[in-house]
């Protein structure tokens, strides 16, 4: 066990952790914040998705020491000033959820797309988003909240219309 | 199919029917206002007659409750659960409307078994047709009381009141009195007759509109507290060793490093063995060091999967398992059908098990108070887990309280309490609250799974199109939606239930809605080419229903069915079908790679009619849901087994649709005010299956008869 210092949404945290303790329940357990999600545990779901120094990472699977001395943004580090992040009020205005237990790592991931790519086009947001599941199936709507966010005039019908380019090969 | 016989393929729980609840204890919760309950006429005489007239049984058929406040919010009491179906938001929207109250001063109190009245459960697609109606009802009834106080308090006719917004208006003088202040102070309770004239929905003003997602704020921000999420005061953290396959018993353990550990504590309770500690980290550490020798029996494995479940079923006829009677359909005689039928079929198809899968894992967070216990979980039955623990810890079921956060989905995979069991168990031994999450890989081997399936369909039909014998035998994956929505003169429709299934299996949205549909479906197209007519021409000469000619009709103009010429880069496909009040077309395109074989879904159009729409975008996302969900099951979700041990349970190794898999959707909903409304669920699920499957054929000439279609691409 170890003392560390998390710098988590602008603040200083001084934490114990073991060497193998993941950040995500460092976040989750020592700071109760809990908006970051476990789905997986093994990096492939994208539901504890934070960004470290700006760039979505897997909490899952990033040891907490090792994310020591960088910016750590969770879901509840987004919004400020009493003021919804854009990326959140797209998927707000585009109702881009059913269960909403993704939501917090799609948010991140989009956000961390956004910063690399202020302007992606279709297949970037789909190749940027893949990583992150959805059991309810609502991409369509989150491809189209990611586009609202990057200042594109969207309509949920119109936007789910234009994903005519998606599909997976097997 | 009969409620019952709906209920026993959803779960293999027991179904407590009884309900009790001490009405002066509800109303020291709720305080003063008015408590309205919608009840038949007779039950209200029934309750009328117990001792002093002052009834402390409320009659079971009460399923949910409204309050009235003085201060004019309306608390609505549902035992109904909320995970993603957005019916907190379409239920408000509904007692908004007949109560005439704004949404904003409505608080939906849902499955919280202490209190909210019994409910059977969120499944089957009933919470709009029949907890909707129910609080319609409700609400109409007690807004017609308001405004008859109103009427004796302004001493006028009642006819010149007007109730909008919360208030009472008299037209004649604007005078007004809100709702509460009629109440004055006093608490009252209401039964009522459950058929109070409602609003048609022509007239509906806020039932009827995309109201957005009550909370959705709290989605966003990371704010809203899942079952997952949940902390109590000195809570502990827990986890559970799982055996080496299913059905094995503990030979022997070994626990002594974890028992060293400082603050670990190690429960066993026969085969149940668990640790608790004061981190999920030091938990798993704990859980790790545990050495377990297991005895488990030898089982079968997915290689003989299919022929199990046939010769499994023999002699089931008579049988009345828990999980599902046999059932059977049959008019006509299907070999005078085949022998005038000018084009006959005959194939077998068969369906994998599938896990749910949702993407929050099963939590529970269980405290003890004394003999008292309470657990918050995410189930879509939380009486029936009340139910559950009781059992498990032979307590009384009022020492049992369950309450259900807004839940990381379930689709049919949260019906059971195992979760809430294992927390309560642990909690118990260490005294201390503790919360228990299961990793993925418990989820996907410890939950339940959609049953796997083996279909036989023999058919014949004339080469004019008229559909004239049907025989379907579904072996295990269950009766939902078995019986053809075609006219056909001779049918023999029969489900065989397996006996003991080689896994765990229980609901899964739409239950075998889908694999019967898939096979239906298919072997209509099958037909429908063997005597070379059209698809959609050859379903609809056979379909008298019009809300299923529209459907069909409506997704066809929409997808520009017919009008190009089918290539392997292009090549479509047609499906659909009715179930549990919905009926759904849906067209499908795909796109085979020439050199991969692979295959991809690139475009989705389904109509849909489940009567008047309460939610526009509600339900919009319902269906675009339900589409891309059952893109997995249609094009890769299998679930992987050998002798007891599930071979896949990851999401690295279990394909779930991704982002990359969207095709392009666009739904078209037949809002049908004229016709009672019905849940949405579920059924949109069923066309998209076989509509893929005939597109595949439609594209390569290759008929595929088992889902999962293309794990692995198109082999040639």
């Amino acid at each position: 066990m170890a003392e560390i210092l998390l710098h988590v949404n602008g603040a200083d945290h001084d934490v114990q952790a073991t060497d193998d303790e993941m950040l995500l329940y460092v976040l989750r357990e020592k700071l109760t914040l809990t908006g970051t999600k476990y789905g997986c545990g093994e990096g492939q779901c994208g539901a504890c998705t934070v960004l470290l120094d700006g760039r979505p990472v897997r909490s899952c699977h990033t040891l907490a020491t090792s994310a020591a001395g960088h910016k750590i943004t969770t879901i509840e580090g987004l919004a400020g000033n009493g003021r919804l992040h854009k990326v959140q009020q797209a998927f707000l205005d585009e109702e881009a959820f059913q269960c909403a237990y993704c939501t917090p790592g799609m948010i991140m991931s989009a956000v961390g797309l956004l910063a690399s790519n202020p302007k992606p086009s279709h297949d970037e947001i789909i190749r940027g988003m893949n990583g992150n599941i959805c059991r309810c199936g609502t991409y369509g709507r989150i491809v189209a909240a990611v586009r609202r966010a990057a200042g594109e005039q969207t309509q949920t019908k119109a936007a789910i219309s234009d994903s005519q380019n998606a599909g997976g090969s097997l | 199919m009969s409620f019952d016989s709906d209920l026993l393929q959803q779960s293999p729980d027991r179904v407590q029917h009884s309900f009790v609840l001490n009405r002066r204890e509800l109303l020291k919760l709720v305080g003063a206002g008015m408590l309205v309950c919608a009840v038949d006429g007779q039950a209200i005489q029934e309750s009328g007659r117990t001792q002093g007239g002052e009834a402390e049984r409320t009659p079971h058929d009460i399923a949910s409750w409204i309050h009235i406040s003085p201060d004019n919010s309306v608390t609505v009491f549902t035992g109904k659960t909320e995970m993603g179906q957005n019916i907190r938001t379409s239920l408000a929207q509904q007692v908004s409307e007949e109560l005439r109250v704004s949404m904003n001063t409505i608080t939906m109190v849902m499955a919280d078994t202490e209190l909210c009245p019994f409910d059977m459960g969120t499944f089957g697609s009933r919470t709009t047709p029949q907890m909707g109606t129910e609080l319609r009802n409700i609400s109409a009834a007690a807004r017609d009381l308001l405004l008859e106080k109103a009427a004796e308090r302004f001493g006028v006719n009642r006819t010149q009141l007007v109730a909008a917004d919360g208030t009472i208006k008299d037209q004649s003088n604007n005078r007004s009195v809100r709702y509460g202040e009629l109440l004055q102070g006093q608490q009252l309770v209401q039964l009522i007759p459950d058929d109070p004239p409602l609003e048609p929905p022509e007239q509906w003003k806020v039932a009827g509109t995309p109201v957005a997602k009550i909370g959705g704020q709290e989605f966003v921000t990371g704010g809203h507290k899942y079952t997952s999420d949940l902390s109590r005061q000195g809570m502990l953290y827990g986890k559970v060793l799982r055996p080496s396959g299913f059905h094995a018993t503990l030979a022997s353990l070994d626990a002594a490093e974890a028992q060293k550990a400082a603050n670990v504590t190690v429960v066993r309770d026969g085969d149940f063995v668990g640790v608790v500690a004061p981190d999920s980290t030091m938990a798993t550490r704990a859980l790790g060091t545990l050495k377990a020798k297991w005895n488990a029996p030898q089982q079968i494995s997915e290689k003989e999967l299919y022929d199990y479940l046939r010769k499994g079923s023999a002699g089931s006829a008579e049988s009345g398992e828990r999980r599902g009677r046999s059932n059977s359909h049959e008019q006509g005689s299907i070999e005078v059908g085949m022998t005038s039928a000018d084009r006959k079929i005959e194939s077998t198809y068969t369906v994998a098990y599938i896990q749910h899968a949702p993407l929050e894992p099963r939590a529970a967070v269980a405290e003890w108070n004394g003999d008292k216990l309470t657990v918050w979980t995410g189930t879509q039955r939380p009486f029936a887990v009340r139910d559950e623990l009781a059992q498990a810890f032979h307590l009384p079921e009022k020492n049992v309280r369950v309450i259900v956060p807004d839940t990381g989905s379930g689709y049919g995979g949260k019906h059971t309490g195992e979760c809430a069991v294992e927390a309560a168990r642990l909690a118990k031994a260490a005294g201390k609250p503790v919360k228990l999450q299961w990793t993925r890989e418990e989820e996907f081997t410890w939950a339940y799974f959609r049953p796997a399936g083996v279909i036989d369909v023999r058919a014949g039909a004339r080469k004019d199109g008229t559909l004239i014998t049907w025989e379907f035998h579904n072996y295990n994956s269950g009766p939902a939606a078995i019986n053809t929505q075609y006219n056909v003169s001779n049918q023999k429709i029969q489900y065989h239930p397996t006996q003991t299934p080689p896994l765990r299996q229980g609901s899964y949205r739409g239950l075998a809605a889908t694999a019967n549909h898939f096979v239906r479906e298919s072997a209509m197209d099958e037909l429908a080419h063997a005597i070379g007519m059209d698809a959609l021409e050859f379903r609809l000469k056979n379909i008298s229903d019009p809300r299923l000619r529209a459907v069909f009709e409506t997704a066809a103009k929409r997808f520009g069915w017919g009008k190009e010429k089918p290539s392997a880069s292009h090549a479509f496909g047609i499906a659909g079908g009715f179930e549990k009040g919905g009926y759904v077309a849906t067209c499908a395109e795909v796109a085979v790679d020439p050199k991969s074989k692979s295959v991809r879904i690139t475009r989705v159009i389904e109509a849909w009619d489940c009567g008047p729409v309460v939610n526009p975008n509600g339900l919009k996302n319902q269906i675009e849901g339900a589409i891309v969900q059952g893109i997995g099951g249609a094009l890769f979700e299998d679930v992987h087994f050998a002798n007891g041990r599930i071979l896949n349970p990851l999401f690295s190794s279990y394909r779930v649709p991704r982002f990359r898999d969207l095709p392009a959707i666009e739904v078209e909903i037949i809002n049908r005010k004229d016709v009672p409304p019905f849940g949405a669920g579920e059924t949109p699920i069923v066309g998209l299956a076989p509509a893929v499957a005939n597109a595949i054929f439609s594209a390569t000439g290759k008929r595929l008869r088992a889902m999962p279609l293309v794990p692995n691409g198109l082999q040639s």
